[in-house]
């Protein structure tokens, strides 16, 4: 047995400034096999295969490959263990051809010969029944053609050890058949394939075993005809742990927005949305729960006015008047005077809520410039607005001139939160609002949005922790895919229930 | 019938600088680097050659020797050489090294370069104490213009192919030579990659701060040849301040006019030399030679509109023009 383990991983951790990526991490591969590594969002599935591809290096413990140990320093370390990773993000020239892509940066002895490259990729495309035109250029090419180059660009430099980071993601369910058969090719020839992934029927369908990953920790690893799609999901989300966020009783909730069959396509002709349906009713937290990338932005940047529909209808019922308006042709400006906000808070905190360069009192400005007749800026109800929301949410800045960019995340997101609740939505949208934040700064935050909702305002909520979401919604929506898979019952909804229905996609092979 | 082949050969002449320019600005922007410092560095590239040039015409004259034509080519050919590379260093440096703005850096070069020739140029002027504001190279740039032995023998044959220095054949050859190296080898591959996607460049194991160098450096010292071959042939060896005019921005031009492609700016400087002396040959009034010689510039506009609607992705410019690259991070 173990001469037949081709890599091993002892004791592997990482950490990221204070978070904890992985923490004694063991893993060992076996030559010839499907190993799935499953975990949620930022249980450091990633993080881990980054370290054998040699894109972070490890704090502590070691690399086995072939039992010899492995110090791997740099994607060029890895190349030379024979080992490749396929990241989610393709990194190839589009103007150039397949093989072009496939020969940039080798050294192979004697001439160059585009001619004789392109003959050795259409042998590799052969043997491994990939379909695939040497000559093809990368602009001209699907998504899935791009990363069947990426999968050659690996084998042409000889690797053993393949890595897959969420390979599925982005394919049909034809394309995936497609490149699990090429996968299943790839193990009979004797290449050991690491796939991380988090849908479970895929694993099932692939995998000779899974390895689980939970908040940087390896659970266990198992092989996939012993185990259950049930058992999995529970050593994947594990025991619920609970939080102690104050929950209210929604006060007669009526129903504020009503989403209708949303469809809506990436750039690239993906489709994000499908037929999403549902009501957020006033004085209640609606969570959105899924894997990330699963339709959430585009829902919330849908509602706000920021995508393009091509299907499906959002109706907004005014407080007041009771009046039904249709929000999808209107534009962010005419959204925002009816009382729907949006805070928005991406990976990149300060791309679309904040401007980093301006001081906290011009970013309160940012809401507020149209108000007004006179030919000058008032600057003065902003100045007091900004005072305000630092004495009140203990926003810890040298004052409000300083530039938002020089405040910590949690600071920033304060400022962002404050400035949204100060102009009294009816509608608050609020998307991963505790990303990154530490345990006071989160509390304060649901406490904000808590408060929001007794004032009877309609709040969404787009959380990545289950946790959270369980205690802190009424209803919970559960988005797989860009497809709706249910709306739960805060209070009832079980963990394994919810990450069931993160994961499961109907008819898919 | 004459006056046609005239017009060829003054066409060529005036082309050649603008090949020069275009060849080492395509091999520049190659690398995702916008070196709008052309103007400047090909200034640069002329008065240091001619720096070089009156030091040795001086020195054969206080001595009493004659000007030896091998060296008389050498010493400019040299002196211009590291003297566009010299600029086109400060540039690799602000833009590559510390990521600088590129198109701010590169009018800040063309400025000094500019600025630097005119400096000198004056400070000859002043040496030789001549009330004429310019510096004559007569003997030198004979040495520059040395056509081959049997060019005046073949008549018109001969005029048209024959009857050029030196420099408007490396011009040519340099742009052919250009176009294999980017198509054909492995490192025109690389080279492409690092101006199209340096990120993956980087990865695929490439050193992009080093293709980068060599590209913008390698792209400045053949741009200062241009120069060169303005002040030595073209103009008879007479240096006069700001007498360059705006070649070096008809060889930006033609970068893009060539859709970045090294042999297809050989015709393409062709025509826009010929555009630029047309009204020397036809009867117009003086209120057309204006327009007549702004028609290049009107046609790289219709050329840039044309593939932009065309919108295909091969005739672009490089992907990452214009753009610094850093390793982000990890």
């Amino acid at each position: 047995m173990a001469e037949n383990i081709a890599l091993q991983l002892k004791n592997i951790s990482k950490h990221f400034g204070t978070i904890m990526a992985n923490r004694k991490v063991d893993l060992d591969l076996v030559r010839g096999e499907i190993l799935a590594v499953l975990g949620e969002n930022g249980s450091g599935k990633t993080t881990l295969m980054n370290m054998i591809a040699g894109i972070y290096y490890p704090d502590e413990g070691q690399i086995f490959v072939d039992g010899k140990e492995a110090t791997i320093r740099s994607p060029k370390d890895a190349f030379e263990y024979k080992i490749g990773m396929i990241h989610q993000h393709f990194k190839l020239v589009d103007i150039f051809t397949a093989a072009e892509n496939i020969a940039l940066g080798m050294h192979d002895e004697g001439k160059f010969d585009m001619a004789k490259i392109e003959a050795s990729v259409a042998e590799l495309t052969e043997k491994f029944g990939f379909e695939m035109d040497p000559r093809k250029k990368i602009y001209q090419m699907s998504v899935s053609e791009k990363q069947t180059v990426e999968i050659l660009k690996i084998l042409y430099r000889g690797a053993d050890i393949l890595i897959l980071d969420e390979p599925t993601a982005v394919l049909t369910p034809q394309e995936i058949d497609k490149l699990f058969a090429v996968l299943r090719r790839m193990r009979e020839s004797g290449k050991s394939i690491i796939i991380i992934t988090h849908k479970l029927h895929e694993v099932m369908a692939i995998s000779d075993r899974v390895a689980v990953l939970r908040r940087g920790e390896h659970i266990a690893t198992v092989k996939t005809a012993e185990v259950s799609e049930a058992e999995l999901t529970e050593m994947m989300v594990g025991k619920k742990i609970s939080l102690n966020i104050d929950r209210t009783e929604p006060k007669n909730p009526t129903d504020r927005l009503i989403v209708k069959n949303l469809n809506c396509f990436s750039i690239d002709g993906i489709q994000k949305l499908s037929s999403v349906s549902f009501t957020a009713r006033s004085g209640e937290i609606l969570g959105i729960a899924g894997i990330a990338g699963s339709g959430q932005r585009e829902l919330l940047e849908a509602i706000a006015g920021l995508q393009h529909l091509s299907g499906g209808e959002i109706t907004y019922i005014d407080p007041q008047t009771g009046v039904e308006e249709n929000l999808r042709d209107k534009t962010p400006q005419q959204i925002r005077e009816l009382g729907v906000r949006l805070s928005f808070v991406p990976e990149d905190r300060l791309g679309m809520g904040l401007v980093g360069n301006m001081d906290i009192v011009d970013n309160m400005m940012l809401r507020s410039y149209r108000r007004g007749r006179s030919l000058f800026l008032d600057r003065k109800q902003p100045s007091n607005l900004a005072d305000e929301i630092i004495a009140s949410l203990e926003v810890v800045t040298p004052s409000s001139h300083t530039p938002v960019r020089r405040l910590s995340g949690g600071n920033v997101q304060k400022v962002l939160v404050g400035r949204e609740i100060a102009a009294a939505p009816t509608v608050l949208m609020a998307a991963y609002p505790v990303r990154g934040l530490d345990i006071n700064s989160s509390y304060m935050i649901y406490n904000l949005l808590n408060a929001q909702k007794e004032n009877g305002v309609a709040v969404i909520f787009v959380g990545e922790d289950l946790d959270v979401l369980l205690e802190l919604c009424d209803r919970i929506l559960v988005l797989c895919g860009g497809k709706v898979s249910g709306i739960v019952e805060g209070r009832k909804a079980k963990k394994e229930q919810v990450g069931l229905m993160m994961t499961k996609t109907e008819g898919v092979s | 019938m004459t006056v046609l082949i005239t017009f060829i050969q003054r066409a060529i002449l005036q082309a050649t600088p603008l090949l020069f320019g275009a060849t080492g600005e395509i091999i520049t922007e190659k690398s995702g680097n916008l070196n709008l410092g052309i103007p400047g560095i090909m200034y640069t590239g002329a008065i240091s050659g001619v720096i070089g040039g009156f030091f040795y015409q001086n020195a054969c004259q206080a001595a009493g020797y004659a000007v030896v034509p091998i060296i008389a080519v050498l010493i400019p050919l040299l002196c211009s050489l590291v003297g566009s590379l010299l600029v086109t260093l400060i540039y690799c440096f602000l833009t590559i090294t510390l990521r600088a703005n590129q198109n701010v850096t590169g009018l800040a070069i063309t400025t000094f370069g500019t600025g630097l020739g005119n400096f000198f140029g004056g400070s000859l002027i002043k040496i030789t104490k001549s009330d004429v504001p310019y510096v004559a190279l007569t003997k030198i740039s004979l040495a520059f213009k040395k056509t081959l032995p049997f060019a005046s023998k073949t008549g018109a044959f001969g005029t048209l192919f024959f009857s050029y220095g030196f420099l408007v054949y490396l011009s040519i050859i340099l742009a052919i030579v250009a176009a294999i190296v980017l198509n054909k080898t492995r490192v025109g591959l690389h080279l492409r990659a690092v101006g199209e996607n340096p990120a993956t460049a980087d990865a695929a194991g490439i050193n992009v701060t080093k293709y980068k160098y060599f590209a913008t450096a390698i792209g400045g010292m053949i741009a200062g040849l241009g120069g060169l071959f303005f002040v030595m042939d073209y103009s008879g060896g007479i240096w006069a301040n700001n007498g360059f005019g705006d070649r070096g921005w008809l060889a930006i031009a033609i970068v893009i006019f060539a859709l970045w492609k090294p042999n297809f700016a050989i015709p393409a400087s062709f025509l826009f030399g010929g555009l630029y002396i047309l009204y020397n040959y036809i009867s117009a009034s003086m209120a057309l030679i204006p327009i007549l010689q702004m028609s290049p510039y009107v046609v790289t506009l219709i050329a840039l509109v044309l593939t932009s609607i065309r919108n295909n992705r091969e005739k672009q410019p490089p992907a990452s023009l214009g753009l610094s690259y850093f390793r982000e991070e990890r």
